[in-house]
């Protein structure tokens, strides 16, 4: 298991609800620092409701709540006095489908940096091409950077919104199924990112794709129901599940 | 079985082709009056239009003049009343779209805005004569700018709310997610997102408000004369159509035309540009 010394984010007994649905229960992991954690399970088992918590995403809906702790670097998420902004801020997300913002593909990368940082014009430039080049962007926008990041491919959206997460160099990088709007070569480009992502951050990742959770991610948590069944290291989990429920589900007899 | 099919689906053609000639009668009979009105308003308005009307005031009778004081008095009115209730309207419908989005207090409001964006015109033009005009004991240009700006207010609430509601979640979650504060994202990205049907909503809003009568026929009244005094009676466009309109003066009656005209090229106009500048372009 993940030592406390390793540890980014350690969710204690974390129970979540949608109004009357119970829809995580009782659960407790550690994600690991500078690790990918790759979150596995059929449809509808909490994966997504989980990474939601660990930005507070849920906060924005009425009737979503969450009991439990949620400890990043030791501060309880839930129970902070600290502005859910800066916290936001350290944990960036990229969704399932691409969400380019409504303006260029430069103004896009530095709306969240402009949001906490100062930067002089060639820093900030500096740091848009940092992000870019590290999502595998950079190539294929550089000079079309003042177009609207509407005009850009779907894979290339995907990767402008990674882009994005990373350019205001959080601490956590939360992927909500970053890939599955997107073709196998974006696929592959995203994967690869991901392995280079994780010297420098702390990735929790959900994915359909049990390859991708086999290839990319170094822990692996199977969910079911709202429960998580089995947390360990992915070679572990893939090639000897110690519960029955997980191997059913990899070998594709369930779910 | 083939058979059977078969008369099924013949059954669904004719069907077919009767409900799409329906469809083509209401459209030849929307179409029918609509073209009558325009037809009779070219006839009867393109000859009584002048540069006259852009130099004179509105005459005594039997007298040549324009309608120069009606248009300013329009203008202003229309203007005033924009100003004052548009952003009313952006930030109501704000509220209701971003904030409140799921609180009762947002529906009931959403619930009585609908019923203010059906209210009669006339009903908006007694309420200002009522609790402005007979206060004061007299018509002015504010009472009858306060009486657009209180239609034009749900129109827009309406419209701000619905482009709002428009912009997909994933948009404001992924502004959020960076560390956006909620008002940043509303100004930065909602705002940004929804700015064509807003601006399309509050230009079809005021092509509304430029036709309407009743309200200032209680509010702003008429007035002979140049005047650039909104605290006193003025005169515009709906007001003076309506009198001349009704009068047996044949002058008159040709400047009602021509002040009919000039309504309708306006409207026109905003609709066009609404279309030509708003919509959202093709990719």
């Amino acid at each position: 298991m993940v030592s406390l010394s390793e540890t980014k984010i350690a969710v204690n007994n974390l129970n979540f609800y949608y109004g009357d649905f119970h829809a995580l229960k009782n659960i407790n992991l550690r994600v690991a620092k500078n690790k990918v954690t790759a979150f596995i399970g059929p449809s509808g088992c909490g994966k997504s409701t989980l990474l939601r918590t660990f930005n507070r995403m849920f906060e924005l809906y009425p009737n979503q709540r969450a009991t439990g702790a949620i400890n990043l670097d030791g501060e309880n998420l839930l129970a902070t006095d600290t502005d859910i902004a800066l916290i936001r801020a350290k944990v960036g997300m990229v969704f399932q489908k691409p969400t380019p913002f409504p303006m260029s593909i430069y103004d896009n990368v530095a709306f969240g940096i402009r949001l906490f940082e100062k930067l002089s014009k060639s820093e900030l430039n500096d740091r848009i091409e940092w992000a870019l080049t590290k999502s595998a962007l950079w190539n294929e926008v550089k000079d079309k950077l003042y177009q609207s990041g509407d005009s850009l491919s779907g894979g290339q959206q995907q990767r402008l919104c990674i882009a994005r997460g990373i350019a205001i160099k959080p601490d956590v990088l939360l992927l909500d199924e970053p890939c599955s709007a997107l073709d196998p070569i974006s696929t592959m480009k995203i994967e690869e990112l991901i392995n280079e992502l994780k010297n420098d951050y702390t990735v929790a990742m959900v994915t359909h794709n049990m390859q991708q959770a086999a290839r990319c991610s170094d822990y692996t948590a199977f969910m079911y129901l709202g429960e998580l069944v089995e947390f360990g290291e992915t070679k572990q989990i893939f090639d000897k599940p110690k519960i029955q429920r997980t191997e059913d589900y990899i070998r594709g007899k369930m779910g | 079985m083939k058979s059977n099919q078969n008369s099924r689906f013949y059954w669904r053609k004719c069907k077919n082709t009767l409900m799409l000639s329906l469809a083509y009668v209401a459209v030849i009979f929307g179409l029918f009056w609509l073209c009558w009105i325009i037809f009779t308003l070219v006839t009867r308005g393109i000859p009584a239009l002048s540069p006259d009307l852009f130099l004179h005031e509105t005459p005594a009778p039997n007298e040549t003049g324009g309608l120069i004081n009606a248009i300013l008095g329009s203008l202003l009115m229309v203007a005033a009343g924009t100003l004052l209730g548009t952003p009313i309207g952006i930030l109501a419908g704000t509220y209701l779209a971003e904030y409140g989005r799921y609180s009762r207090f947002a529906k009931v409001t959403r619930f009585l805005n609908d019923i203010l964006l059906s209210a009669p015109s006339i009903i908006i033009g007694l309420f200002i004569y009522s609790i402005y005009v007979a206060q004061l004991n007299h018509f002015s240009g504010w009472a009858g700018a306060f009486a657009l700006a209180l239609l034009i207010i749900p129109i827009v609430v309406r419209t701000t709310d619905s482009m709002l509601n428009l912009v997909p979640n994933n948009l404001r979650e992924a502004a959020v997610a960076l560390g956006c504060p909620q008002w940043r994202v509303i100004v930065m990205i909602c705002y940004r997102a929804a700015k064509s049907g807003i601006l399309t909503g509050i230009l079809l809003a005021v092509a509304r408000i430029a036709g309407e009568t009743a309200p200032l026929l209680f509010t702003a009244l008429s007035n002979q004369f140049m005047s650039w005094d909104m605290n006193s009676p003025m005169a515009n466009l709906p007001v003076v159509i309506y009198q001349y309109a009704a009068s047996p003066f044949t002058d008159w009656n040709n400047l009602a035309w021509a002040g009919a005209t000039l309504i309708t090229l306006f409207v026109l106009c905003l609709n066009i540009a609404t279309r030509v500048f708003f919509q959202p372009k093709q990719k």
